[in-house]
């Protein structure tokens, strides 16, 4: 990917089987990195990606002599530009952050104080290592963010971080980053928390920084896709050691090790099911002009902030139902009318046949157990004070007054169903990985004995490859127990690869439903046909060759 | 299919050597309230002794009081009625106010802002203002004192319990509950309860201490425990005198007091990492 000649060769970067501890409640020593050796050139850019736990935020943060709180240095050295930083003092430690070595935060929202002006903090570097006076740092300031193609580049700086929107804080706080004009910058997973269309204008952003500078970088990313976009080297982690290392197109073309190649077959293209394989047979759940939303009810009988505006739906039974959007149109607004927890402000909404009342507490026991939620986050969907079998049980119990052993004979059959062994119903959540967890939360939904599952972004929390086997074990639940799905993600892959049919939402309202295997054709909403073009694939040059509208990236991306 | 027991599961504390040292002291008072009887001398409130503000000797362990009677078995009796009514009180304060806190938290709206405000107005009346207006009112008896006890602190008790309570009703497992239509008493009790229940004990470990002491006031104010029997804070009053004559008659009862209080925040402070963090 090298437009502009690099001074690349020169080693500036190297760690030496570098060692990390970390020291838990209960007094335990558990590594987590367990002797990482690799170097990193003047001039590329250095990606390093694995799953939750693998370390790589743990690597990018001895870059900057940081170890988080808990965690110490044990072992190998971290070698910057000939100077081992392990070895520095806290004050020399200090001289180098911000200047030598810069940092893009994953969230930069959480990063920016947010009472004074952004200005004031992005060149607030300058003022403590003493780079540049007042008026030039903002000069400087001014220029990177027309470089990082920030909007009003001259007046962006006198806003508040509130009034900018995620995407441009992003791009803030790498211009924050370079002010100091850095040997080498971290990023640590700065595009994961944004929505994809919004992803691609800040990874554009980096990369023409990035080549305009001739800088170096880490990048630290769970998205193997995004990483091929903007990385020369690729180095791919699990569990604190390294797995394979390679140019970029090797890994991505030719992954050697199995890892990355369960890594990397997460990302093929999917087969969608072909529109009307089966046969409709009559809707289970219908939604028909559903209003809700927050706040007091005006006079006009609608809430104050309206999040789901008339949608309407119908799932077939046994069939899938995707609903796809970017964060706040309104899709998990909308599980949450289903289930009750948000009494609708009009609308009707009828299972099998029956029209439901709005409210949780005014539906009967049974309508209740037909139709059942299954959270995004694990970790909080599950009493963290219950046991796993308590957790399962209580559906049982409460639906079906199940007790004692034919109780437990029952978790055990349920456990088994989410191919989870008997013995973990003695388990707390905080035991258990957060695939599990996930799939503890199914279990619980299908303990019921439910006829359809709300499921909300329940994949998106989890690792690639665990997220894969999640899914895999939905279709097959789905086969096996006639189930219907509505469910719910901003990933267009992951509803392609599970649903029937798809629903496109945007500001809250309804803009098309269609069957999955016509994701591609023609006749799309340009708002699908954008969602559809801003999914990094794994190709190094996608994000070169991509063209999207500038007209319809303004009307609907909230860069 | 074979079914399985639960394991036993194995409590990982790290127990740090001040905590234990600490609740060796806790534990030592309350041994000392319970076996009280067996352990007095002589009966609290008999004159022994010709020599009042009297030195330790053999006869009387920790010396004699003003009027020469002898203050270790005075100070035994004295734990039972400061120990006594502080944890009475505590428990009752308790009940109610984690009761009630819990059913703020789980019905929330309208029933908890009201509930909320009207228990406000309590906090803004001073302690042991309070206590004075309610043993004027009502004279000074034991059931009396509890009974201010459990008015005055029983707020304290609603407010951290709501506090605590409101933060978990706000999580996924809550929503899952209600979703699946279990009753609020399911909730509170099931759901909510057993996520808040450390950081509610180490609270109400701190709020003994300040009954304890709001207890003490009120018996050197001359309105708490009435003679010829005293706690605590009523033999540091009636031997005030005696710290001109270094009479181990104040100096004894002080200590005890402050060897309690210290212990019991102490040993809170040093709680293991597991209960504290959930305490932040």
């Amino acid at each position: 990917m090298t437009k502009y000649p690099k001074t690349a060769g020169e080693t500036l970067v190297s760690i030496k089987d570098l060692r990390v501890t970390a020291t838990t409640d209960s007094g335990r020593t558990i590594e987590i990195l367990k002797g990482v050796s690799f170097n990193v050139r003047r001039g590329e850019v250095l990606a390093l990606i694995g799953e939750s736990g693998s370390g790589k935020t743990t690597i990018a943060l001895s870059l900057l002599a940081y170890a988080r709180a808990g965690c110490h240095f044990s072992g190998g050295r971290v070698l910057f530009d000939g100077v081992d930083l392990i070895t520095l003092d806290e004050g020399a430690r200090r001289k180098l952050r911000g200047n030598k070595v810069s940092y893009v935060p994953q969230s930069a929202a959480a990063s920016f104080n947010p009472s004074k002006k952004i200005m004031d903090q992005v060149v607030e570097v300058a003022e403590i290592h003493g780079i540049l006076d007042k008026a030039s740092a903002r000069d400087k300031a001014i220029g990177l963010f027309r470089s990082l193609s920030l909007p009003s580049p001259e007046t962006i700086g006198d806003r508040y971080p509130h009034q900018v929107s995620g995407g441009q804080i992003q791009r803030l706080a790498a211009a924050m980053a370079l002010l100091g004009d850095p040997e080498l910058v971290v990023f640590d997973e700065p595009t994961t928390a944004l929505d994809v269309t919004t992803q691609i204008e800040v990874l554009k952003a980096f990369k023409s920084a990035i080549l305009d500078r001739g800088m170096t970088g880490v990048y630290v990313s769970h998205d193997l896709a995004v990483v091929a976009q903007i990385s020369d080297r690729i180095i791919v982690l699990k569990d604190g050691e390294i797995q394979e290392a390679g140019k970029t197109e090797q890994i991505v073309g030719a992954p050697a090790h199995p890892y990355t190649q369960a890594l990397i077959s997460a990302f093929e293209p999917v087969e969608a099911k072909a529109a009307g394989s089966r046969l409709a047979n009559g809707a289970v759940l219908e939604m028909r002009d559903v209003v809700a939303g927050y706040g007091n009810m005006k006079s006009d009988g609608k809430p104050h902030i309206i999040a789901v505006d008339g949608v309407s739906f119908a799932l077939q039974r046994g069939h899938s139902l995707g609903v796809i959007g970017e964060s706040g149109c309104g899709k998990s607004t909308l599980l949450r009318v289903a289930a009750g927890l948000l009494p609708a402000a009009s609308g009707a909404c009828v299972l099998d046949g029956k029209d439901l009342r709005p409210q949780v507490s005014a539906r009967s026991k049974e309508e209740l157990r037909k139709m059942q939620i299954v959270f995004q986050l694990a970790d909080t969907a599950l009493n963290p004070a219950q046991t796993v079998g308590n957790i399962i049980g209580r559906p049982l119990t409460f639906y079906h007054g199940m007790k004692g052993e034919t109780r437990d004979k029952q978790v055990i059959e349920l456990l088994d169903m989410v191919r989870m062994p008997a013995q973990f119903r003695h388990r707390l959540p905080r035991e258990l990985s957060g695939g599990q967890r996930q799939r503890i939360n199914l279990a619980r939904a299908l303990a019921a004995k439910p006829d359809v599952l709300l499921c909300d972004e329940i994949t998106s929390a989890l690792d690639t490859v665990v997220a894969a086997k999640v899914l895999e074990l939905l279709k097959e639940l789905q086969r096996e127990l006639h189930l219907s799905y509505l469910f719910v993600s901003h990933d267009i892959h992951t509803v392609q690869s599970l649903c029937d049919e798809v629903m496109v939402m945007f500001g809250g309202k309804k803009l098309e439903t269609f069957a999955a295997a016509d994701l591609h054709a023609e006749a799309r909403h340009p708002y699908t046909k954008l969602l559809a073009s801003s999914l990094p694939t794994l190709d190094p040059g996608w994000l070169d060759n991509l063209k999207q509208d500038p007209e319809l990236v303004r009307k609907f991306a909230h860069a | 299919m074979t079914v399985s027991t639960a394991p036993r599961r194995k409590i990982r504390f790290q127990i740090r050597p001040i905590a234990a040292v600490c609740l060796l002291v806790v534990l030592f008072w309350i041994i000392v309230a319970l076996f009280a009887p067996l352990l007095v001398h002589y009966p609290a409130g008999d004159m022994v002794s010709y020599d009042y503000f009297g030195p330790m000797s053999k006869e009387y362990w920790l010396g004699t009081d003003y009027l020469g009677r002898d203050i270790y078995s005075r100070l035994i009796v004295g734990t039972r009625y400061t120990i006594g009514i502080a944890f009475v009180g505590l428990i009752l304060a308790a009940l109610i106010g984690i009761t009630l806190g819990l059913l703020a938290a789980a019905f929330g709206g309208v029933f908890d802002t009201i509930l909320s405000r009207a228990i406000d107005t309590f906090v803004g009346i001073p302690n042991l203002l309070l206590a004075l207006v309610i043993v004027a009112g009502g004279g000074s008896s034991i059931p009396i004192l509890i009974g201010a006890i459990t008015v005055i602190f029983f707020p304290g008790c609603y407010r951290f319990t709501r506090s605590m309570a409101v933060n978990v009703n706000a999580l996924d497992f809550i929503s899952a509950a209600r979703a699946r239509g279990e009753g609020h008493f399911y909730i509170m009790i099931h759901e909510i309860l057993p996520n808040i229940a450390g950081p509610i004990m180490a609270d109400l470990g701190l709020r003994f201490v300040h009954i304890i002491l709001l207890l003490s006031g009120l018996s050197f104010l001359g309105l708490g425990v009435q003679p010829p029997n005293a706690d605590w804070g009523a033999l540091v009053r009636e031997n005030m005198i005696g710290i001109s004559y270094g009479s181990p008659a104040v100096v004894v009862p002080s200590l005890a007091l402050a060897s309690l209080a210290l212990a019991i925040n102490l040993l809170i402070d040093n709680l293991p990492q597991r209960i504290r963090d959930q305490l932040e």
